[in-house]
């Protein structure tokens, strides 16, 4: 084990793509039951990494690992080469703050505006005036289409509109990874269509490492370029790559099944069901 | 050949032997939602009886209408077949029963979904629930020790919370509740002069009414009133407010985002409280000194003035003064089982309403017991 550490902390040195994230023998349980065990991936920077898996195979709840809200039964999450697992409180906390979240329901907070929802960081963690902290926030929500919305309350404003103001927060801070819990589930096709993109520019204009939980088909093929599959029966990852060659060149059973759902209807379709 | 059938109702089953090997399944009549067959006709015995049949065939040309009913007696027959190895030939059955049987069998059993319904003994559900209430006690505690520690940050200067939130959390729980704090508060008073009234005027000792409503409400009675409406009031409102937070995963969005949740929620609630207890205390006092005071006027015939003197003269700074220390740690218990319970909420809309539910008996049980602990130690201090 001490040999391996060393060799990672070579190659780190050597490497100049070191990976951002790296998930090491992850196993995932809530008391006695298991929900995960033994995942193992990593996710270079620049990468937008999709988790895709059926419902209730524990791709949230690897989320929920990732950023500290759930403590690991074994293994290690790492950023950058260090330990997040392991990391003491304050230690923690800056870590955390390079990092932002948007959950499945938005969570914005609803008794402040949307501008106070993304000032609140902001005003916490930074000496910006109140002018600038405003200025910021109006430039986030005019980012993701939300120009004029800054002193709506979040019940004000639509599904969608939460969802992108949830991004405009999880921007505040300009962080290097970005994690989207289900960012397509209770959207419609177009502005799922419209979160992609947007998902996609931020990349590529911030240079943010973004993961992505999901299991709406088009948005995985539309944004990833990597991904781990996680299979709720055997309670593994059995699948790891790019969705689209996994989708024309991945053998095993449950990954085409999740990734070309039509291919089964047709064979149904042929054989006469 | 072994057959059984069945009379009773138009739905009715019945099982024949066609050869040594073969049972067939004859269903008769309008199959809806009932399971016609299963309480009447022992399956079992048919399948176990020697020699054991090594199919089962089914015969529905009687068969006028079917449902779930029919579905679910099936599924019931295959389960048993298979325990026994025995073959199911389902071609007999209507397509769409086969269609629905498929359904129900495309996705195996998951394993370890299936719960062990046992019925615990008195003993190991009497040790269950103290164990439980143990760790209850335990996340109570550190609950406690937390907000403490957060307390102490702030009076270093480096705990954060909006103050705005702070605020509001004021007028809530201060301003807003005014008016039911004075409406119970007088009908206490009143009821506690009506019923000092009616044994004191036997003794002709009626003006002694004012002390009596003077001094229970100073020491006791202001205080507890007060806080028990707050529980019910504000703690309730803190655990649903929280509880929703937890839920909508806003709790989860402000730890992640590197802001205590603790500080930025519990504090402002915890100090408004504290501070606007006292003030509701004192309050609830005066208001119900004058319900006693209506009654000494209306039903003994004593002038306000008199009344009220005989109030200030039994009561002493001392009294009052404590029922403000009372009311000052009422509050501050009725503001952490709120915070508490709703920290502590599940993650559904029901759990929200059992927050709620167990924020209000958690206050009011540490009130009560409070308010014991204060009558040893003021007994002890003399005041």
């Amino acid at each position: 084990m001490a040999k391996s550490n060393e060799a990672g902390a070579t190659r780190a040195r050597t490497d100049t793509s070191k990976p951002r994230i790296e998930v090491r023998d992850l196993t995932m349980a809530f008391g006695d039951f298991v929900v995960m065990r033994d995942l193992n991936f990593i996710v270079r920077r620049g990468e937008i990494f999709v988790v895709m898996g059926g419902s209730g195979c524990g791709k949230s709840t690897l989320l929920r690992h990732m950023i500290g809200l759930l403590e690991p039964a074994r293994g290690e999450i790492l950023y950058e080469g260090v330990s997040f697992t392991r990391a003491s409180a304050e230690e923690r906390q800056r870590m955390l703050r390079r990092f932002g979240v948007t959950y499945q329901s938005g969570a914005l907070w609803s008794p402040m505006t949307l501008a106070e929802n993304i000032g609140l960081p902001l005003g916490e963690f930074t000496d910006l005036s109140p002018y600038e902290i405003r200025e910021i926030a109006r430039l986030k929500l005019a980012l993701v289409g939300l120009k004029g919305f800054e002193d709506y309350y979040p019940s004000q404003i639509s599904g969608g509109m939460q969802k992108r103001a949830a991004l405009a927060r999880a921007m505040a801070l300009d962080p290097d990874v970005l994690f989207f819990d289900e960012p397509s589930a209770g959207l419609d096709p177009i502005s799922t269509r419209l979160l992609n993109e947007l998902i996609i520019e931020l990349r590529d204009s911030l240079g943010a490492t973004i993961m992505v939980v999901t299991h709406d088909l088009a948005s995985i093929f539309m944004i990833a370029n990597n991904s781990a599959f996680l299979d709720g029966i055997s309670r593994r990852m059995i699948a790891q790559g790019d969705p689209r060659e996994l989708r024309d060149h991945c053998d095993i059973p449950a990954v085409q099944r999740f990734l070309r759902p039509n291919l089964e209807k047709r064979a149904e379709a042929r054989t006469g069901g | 050949m072994v057959s059984s059938p069945i009379t009773a109702a138009s739905a009715h089953v019945s099982f024949s032997r066609a050869t040594d090997a073969t049972v067939m399944v004859r269903l008769v009549g309008e199959w809806r939602l009932h399971l016609a067959g299963v309480s009447d006709v022992p399956f079992e015995r048919v399948l176990d009886t020697a020699p054991r049949p090594a199919r089962i065939t089914f015969d529905t040309s009687a068969l006028r209408e079917w449902g779930s009913g029919l579905v679910a007696y099936i599924e019931v027959l295959i389960e048993a077949c298979d325990i026994r190895s025995i073959a199911v030939d389902r071609a007999g059955l209507p397509e769409g029963v086969q269609r629905l049987l498929d359904l129900a069998r495309a996705v195996p059993e998951t394993e370890g979904a299936r719960r062990e319904v046992r019925r615990a003994g008195i003993l190991e559900r009497v040790g269950a629930v103290s164990i439980g209430y143990g760790q209850s006690v335990a996340d109570s505690l550190d609950f406690m020790g937390e907000v403490i520690l957060a307390f102490g940050r702030m009076m270093r200067g480096q705990a954060r919370f909006r103050r705005s939130d702070l605020m509001l959390a004021i007028q809530q729980c201060g301003a807003d509740a005014l008016g039911i704090v004075a409406l119970i508060s007088y009908l206490v008073g009143i009821i506690l002069a009506f019923m000092g009234a009616i044994q004191l005027r036997q003794l002709g000792a009626q003006i002694y009414v004012a002390d009596l409503v003077g001094i229970g409400v100073t020491r006791e009675m202001g205080a507890m009133m007060t806080a028990i409406i707050m529980a019910g009031r504000t703690g309730a409102a803190f655990a649903a407010a929280l509880g929703t937070m937890k839920v909508t995963e806003e709790i989860d969005a402000l730890s992640t985002m590197g802001i205590s949740p603790l500080e930025f929620l519990v504090l402002p609630r915890m100090i408004a409280l504290i501070l606007m207890m006292p003030l509701l205390c004192l309050y609830s006092d005066l208001i119900a000194i004058f319900g006693g005071a209506t009654i000494g006027s209306l039903m003994l015939g004593i002038s306000l003035t008199v009344y009220l003197n005989e109030t200030a003269r039994s009561i002493t700074a001392g009294y009052i003064i404590g029922g403000l220390v009372k009311a000052t740690v009422y509050g501050a218990l009725v503001a952490l089982s709120g915070c508490m319970r709703g920290f502590q909420c599940g993650s559904s809309s029901s759990a929200v309403g059992e927050a709620t539910t167990a924020a209000v008996a958690t206050g009011i049980v540490m009130i009560v017991v409070a308010c014991g602990i204060f009558a040893f130690v003021y007994h002890a201090l003399g005041v």
